[in-house]
């Protein structure tokens, strides 16, 4: 049974036509990577299926529940909620008030409570900067607050986009350590990568997008031997 | 070249400057006018004038600069380099009457006038030049010397001085405030004929200057002690407390007498739109030039059911349309915001100072005037009457304005720690993330356009019945710019600032009314100056706060379990 089903999904920004019939599923508890270029639609994909963004044509659900309609902030209620490209963290609020922003759609007050322990039990380096303004956060950290921020609305699925960009590789490491352990803990994954190699380390499953469309699709391990995939995008 | 000659020649390059500027904005102020404007009001009667005052503090301003930058350095360094900065004030002013008096500026520069070479040489001719050079000398001098001293002492003498130089400053005001009773004695104890007495300023010295060191000494013993006290007895403090500022106020219009009240009252309407336009600004990060349109309909709601004219709709009691003028101009705020939403920064201030423009187009037209009385307005509002108490005038309206905007604020303050409070902070930061994290930012940006737009409409209602009438030309673009202008300066999303905004910036240019329109130079300068010292304004949040003074964090406390502290005002 599948939790995220995307079919055939078209979006346009204006006259641009940016997916062009994109297909893909998510099952419960895997971790599933979406690769491709720049400008292959893989933002534009998370956007649409976050409500962000509305599709032309196409059916998105959860759990058999249809979620293209929704607004956004309905389909967060529903338990899809994404991490958006860049780091987008509120910088004049504490790391503290970032973290119970991520809990806005919830009002019981012990479980929110409880996974503030969790999730710094997950990144200790928030926990210990708790008061601080997250605007001064190192890139790193500021990565871990945005995820810990969509962990606060217990999703269950958890859209990343592009979380490595822009960090030194031994904390890209471990970003990718963390999304293995937040999966571990119940959370289904769809991660959006450019950094291929490690994204297909983590996850079970793998799309590539070319241009608004899928050109494969497979096992992690699959992709990982496919030739074509080698040669675009894990540089041999 | 030598390290020390070229730090040498940095220094002297400082003096320089700082005199020149400062001696630049004196001659400034002398040739606006508005020296010989104030010349005859008197601080300190046949001691010191208002335009010496202003020129003095010229000189005392360089001596300051100069001295807090040459912090590192050695007391008489900074004295000496400060006295040196007030003397080329003097230069500069001086400079000015003697090429004055030798070629005709007036064909230019009309205050160039031999009255105002007078006053800068103090009536003396050429001879009054070299005293008002060592006049700003020891300015400087003692401008310089500010800083070196210790707080301690500083501070009773900074207060003591600007008490004296308030109430000399206003002393028309003051004085009427003092009319009868026990009041007649102390006017006659502080005032002649002419103003403050000197004698009255030193009292008026030692008066401040001593609350100034009580306060420093009492203050925290005082503070640890009421919370030592069991909370019994601090409940009855607390009681206390709110007895005597409830009797204050009871009292403070017939203290104050008319002139005042109407002024607070005045100050009271800012606030309650101020409080509204935070909410829109400050909490959500909506900009708004348009919100007049919330004032005018608030008011005009008022006039049309209560009024006893031909325009009538209803004869409805005051209390009675003041909960349907607030409705009325949420549901105004509301489709106000329909059309925006999309809209964001710039673009956002042009398309409400478009609605604004609207709405005062719209009651002043032609079309609507059977209903709404056109360029005339809506004439012959009578006064709310409570249990026998009529709210003639200032003077009992301004009970009014203090218990709407009291209830409004408290309002305020209760939806900005709610879950609709954290809402307008999310979409303030970033709106795409606020959608992201579940927040409905089309319901949250329309709440706050009405919720904002309904604080207006309460203003708008005491205004209607404050003038008896309300007419078109009252609701200008103007109103809307104040508004903004007082959030901004009392300090964006604070509460408390918005009351402080609005003292500053529709108070004071209130009492300054007899400086006409030397005011809007005076009310100018302020909002420059203070963009430039405290952009975070005068009553910060602790949000503001953080994000103007870089880098300054606050402190790590492990486990402080506060929901999100940073919306509500630190009290400093
Ligand atoms: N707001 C927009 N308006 C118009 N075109 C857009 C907009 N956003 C994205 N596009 C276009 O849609 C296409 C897909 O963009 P998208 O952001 O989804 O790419 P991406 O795969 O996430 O790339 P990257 O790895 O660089 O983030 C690109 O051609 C882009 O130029
Ligand atoms: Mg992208």
């Amino acid at each position: 049974m599948t939790l995220l089903d995307v079919e055939n999904l078209h979006v346009y920004y204006g006259q641009i036509h940016a997916l062009k019939g994109i297909t893909l599923h998510v099952d419960p508890g895997e971790i599933v990577t979406l690769i491709g270029a720049n400008g292959a639609g893989k933002s534009t994909t998370l956007k649409t299926i976050s409500g962000l963004l509305r599709p032309r044509e196409g059916r998105i659900t959860l759990s058999g529940q249809d979620l293209a309609a929704l607004p956004a902030h309905e389909v967060v209620a529903k338990g899809v909620v994404q991490v958006p490209e860049g780091r987008r963290i509120f910088g004049q609020l504490t790391v503290h008030e970032n973290l119970s922003m991520g809990a806005y759609t919830r009002t019981e007050r012990d479980g929110i409570d409880g996974d503030l322990e969790r999730i710094f039990t997950l990144f200790p380096r928030l926990k210990e900067r708790r008061a601080q303004v997250a605007g001064t956060l190192s890139g790193g950290e500021q990565q871990m607050l945005a995820i810990g921020r969509a962990l606060m609305s217990q999703p269950k699925v958890l859209l990343l986009d592009e979380p490595s960009m822009g960090l030194a590789p031994v904390l890209v490491e471990q970003i990718f350590e963390t999304i293995t352990g937040i999966n571990q803990l119940g959370t289904t994954v769809l991660l959006v990568e450019q950094n291929a190699y490690m994204a297909l380390q983590i996850a079970q499953r793998g799309y590539v997008l070319q241009t608004g469309e899928i050109a494969l699709s497979g096992s992690a391990k699959d992709l990982q031997a496919n030739v074509e995939v080698r040669k675009a995008y894990l540089g041999g | 070249m030598e390290p020390a000659a070229k730090t040498a020649r940095g220094v002297w390059r400082s003096v320089v400057q700082t005199g020149a500027l400062w001696g630049a904005g004196a001659i400034f102020l002398a040739l606006v006018g508005l020296v010989e404007a104030v010349s005859h009001r008197q601080i300190v009667a046949g001691v010191l004038s208002l335009a010496y005052a202003l020129l003095l503090l010229a000189g005392l301003g360089a001596g300051t600069q100069v001295s807090r930058r040459w912090a590192g350095r050695a007391a008489w360094q900074r004295i000496v380099g400060g006295a040196l900065a007030g003397a080329l004030v003097g230069v500069a002013v001086e400079l000015l009457v003697v090429i004055g008096r030798s070629v005709n500026l007036r064909i230019m520069l009309i205050n160039a006038s031999p009255p105002l070479y007078e006053i800068l040489s103090f009536g003396r001719g050429l001879g009054g030049v070299p005293l008002m050079m060592l006049a700003q000398t020891g300015a400087g001098a003692i401008g310089a010397a500010a800083p070196l001293l210790p707080p301690w002492f500083r501070r009773p003498v900074i207060a003591g001085l600007s008490m004296a130089f308030v109430i000399g400053l206003f002393q028309d005001l003051v004085q009427l405030m003092l009319q009868s009773g026990v009041r007649a004695g102390l006017r006659s104890l502080l005032f002649t004929g002419d103003g403050l007495a000197l004698h009255g300023a030193v009292l008026l010295f030692v008066f401040a200057a001593g609350l100034s060191v009580l306060r420093a000494r009492y203050r925290a013993p005082a503070g640890r002690w009421a919370v030592g006290l069991p909370p019994q007895r601090r409940r009855v403090l607390r009681w206390i407390t709110m007895g005597a500022v409830v009797a204050a106020i009871l009292i403070l219009p017939w203290v104050a007498g008319l002139f005042i009240s109407q002024v607070l009252v005045l100050v009271g309407l800012y606030t309650l739109m101020g409080l509204g336009l935070n909410l829109e600004v400050g909490f959500a990060g909506l900009l708004d030039l348009g919100f007049v349109a919330f004032f005018a309909i608030g008011a005009y709601t008022v006039g049309l059911l209560t009024t006893t004219g031909p325009l009538a709709v209803a004869h409805l009691a005051w209390w009675t349309v003041v909960p349907i003028a607030t409705v009325v101009s949420l549901i105004a705020g509301v489709f106000f915001g329909l059309p925006i939403l999309r809209i964001r920064g710039d673009y956002l201030a042009i398309a409400t100072l478009g609605f604004g423009e609207i709405i005062r187009l719209l009651v002043l037209s032609d079309f609507l005037r059977p209903w709404l009385g056109g360029s005339q307005g809506v004439l012959g509002i009578p006064r709310p009457v409570l249990v026998g108490l009529e709210f003639r005038g200032p003077q009992q309206l301004i009970y009014l304005t203090v218990v709407a905007s009291a209830l409004v604020a408290f309002v305020a303050a209760r939806l900005r720690d709610s879950r609709l409070g954290r809402a307008w902070m999310a979409v303030r930061e970033d709106e795409d993330v606020a959608e992201a994290l579940g927040i409905n930012t089309v319901n949250v940006k329309l709440l706050a356009y009405g919720i904002g737009g309904a604080f207006a409409g309460v203003s708008g209602a005491i205004f209607a019945v404050m003038l008896g009438s309300v007419f078109p030309h009252s609701f200008n673009v103007l109103i809307s710019i104040n508004v903004l202008a007082l959030i901004i300066v009392g300090g964006m999303g604070s509460l408390p600032g918005v009351m402080v905004g609005s003292l500053a910036l529709v108070g004071l240019p209130e009492l300054l009314r007899e400086f006409s329109d030397f005011r809007f130079l005076v009310y100018g300068a302020v909002l420059i100056v203070m963009m430039q010292l405290r952009p975070e304004g005068l009553w910060p949040t602790a949000v503001a706060r953080r994000e103007l003074h870089d880098g300054a964090q606050a402190p790590a406390v492990p486990g402080h379990a506060v929901e999100l502290a940073g919306a509500k005002e630190g009290d400093g």
